[in-house]
């Protein structure tokens, strides 16, 4: 509960200044709050609006953003047992619901469409419940809810921290923005240096291995580079070229089998890092578990 | 500028890929090399922002002090102090130089 706390205080220092930077840099109030609500993960809300701020198009903001999201689809992975109920309860009850349905609407049209519509209620419910915790899959939610044991306590932590990280989050880029619309010279407050500091503060806990550090410092020294040549927003997608860097070195040789290959692919690829957003307390053990479900394959 | 319709577009992309991961859940197994390779892309992205972010203004050199605050900034996350301290002494370590006069 008390790191739940201590992220929230983080989580609504970003958001303050997210809020405040975006406003202070031009754009209308409503951008920043429309995007916590609706894209609700602050690295690429923060990417977007940097996109954006810098001068460059909608369309390289909304690819810039999604790039930094596609870490979602693991943690959706990781953490679908407690998003909704488990899964197989749930097509255990499908299949129950669909076959009292079945045999009400064979016996009784009256009783069949009072089963029906108690049917229909839990479902609406268990669907409605799933959509939110959907919406509710972040960095910190994710490392919550897998640091505890037993389904129970992990949909508790999960719950607990998406809901309070939701309200913390949207009501400090709310605070942020009122305070950018205040102030008159944002800049005068370096509060333009919390955009690359939240996003440097992100990033190292994630270079943990030697393939992955080359591939990030060819990939921003390509796109500074290209910064005073190309328009915004392209830089940032070009620097992706980066990554080229896997497939140059001794370990990409192709087709060997992860488990022959050195310890330079030992890393904890994708799964939801503990700490990514707040890698300051983000303990790292990059040569576990993974490993040995590769080596298992 | 950052129209509805884009805000929107990235709004359903990310639900997009919230969702699918429960959806598929039992169904697919990620290839490991593939979740390595979103990873790496969004840590890539990552610093590559964070360094035009801290250097560029539009097409040009963003002058010293911000750039300073983010390496103060980088040194003390890389020294795993408290997430509101890098925050803070990023814009704190910027706003002090511009005080001073640094551009």
């Amino acid at each position: 509960m008390r790191d739940v706390g201590l992220v929230g205080l983080a989580d609504g220092i970003v958001g303050v200044s997210f809020g405040a930077a975006a406003v202070a840099g031009g754009l209308p109030w409503w951008v920043p709050v429309a995007l916590s609500v609706l894209v609700f993960a602050g690295g690429s809300q923060i990417a977007a609006v940097g996109v954006v701020l810098a001068g460059g198009s909608p369309l390289a903001a909304v690819a810039a953003g999604a790039v930094l999201n596609t870490r979602l689809f693991p943690y959706g992975l990781a953490v679908a047992d407690v998003v909704a109920s488990d899964g197989a309860a749930d097509r255990a009850a499908d299949r129950a619901a669909d076959r009292a349905a079945d045999r009400a609407g064979a016996a009784a049209r009256v009783t069949g469409g009072v089963t029906r519509r108690m049917t229909a209620c839990v479902a609406a419910r268990r669907w409605l419940v799933r959509i939110i915790g959907t919406h509710l899959i972040t960095d910190e939610s994710v490392a919550f809810a897998l640091r505890q044991d037993g389904r129970p306590k992990r949909r508790a932590a999960f719950w607990t921290c998406g809901i309070a990280l939701f309200v913390i989050w949207n009501v400090s880029v709310l605070l942020g923005v009122l305070l950018g619309s205040a102030l008159h010279d944002t800049n005068a407050f370096g509060l333009d240096s919390t955009f690359p500091a939240v996003m440097l503060a992100l990033a190292l806990p994630t270079l943990t291995s030697r393939s992955v550090r080359v591939a990030a410092g060819t990939g921003a020294v390509i796109a500074v580079a290209l910064t005073p040549v190309l328009p915004a927003g392209l830089p940032l997608l070009a620097a992706l070229g980066g990554l080229g860097t896997r497939w140059a070195g001794w370990s990409g040789l192709p087709r060997r089998p992860a488990w022959q290959r050195g310890g330079d692919q030992k890393r904890d690829g994708g799964r939801p890092r503990d700490g990514t957003a707040h890698g300051a307390h983000g303990a790292h053990d990059p040569a576990t578990d993974d490993e040995l479900t590769t080596g298992g394959r | 500028m950052m129209p509805m319709t884009a805000i929107v577009a990235l709004g359903v992309l990310t639900y997009a890929f919230r969702f699918t991961g429960p959806l598929l859940r039992g169904r697919v197994t990620v290839p490991a090399a593939a979740e390595r390779l979103f990873a790496d892309a969004a840590t890539v992205l990552l610093i590559a922002l964070a360094a035009t972010a801290a250097l560029t203004a539009g097409h040009g050199f963003a002058g010293w002090a911000r750039p300073a605050g983010v390496l103060v900034a980088g040194v003390l996350a890389a020294r795993r102090a408290p997430f509101p301290v890098v925050v803070i002494a990023a814009a704190g370590v910027t706003a002090l130089l511009r005080l001073a006069g640094v551009p």
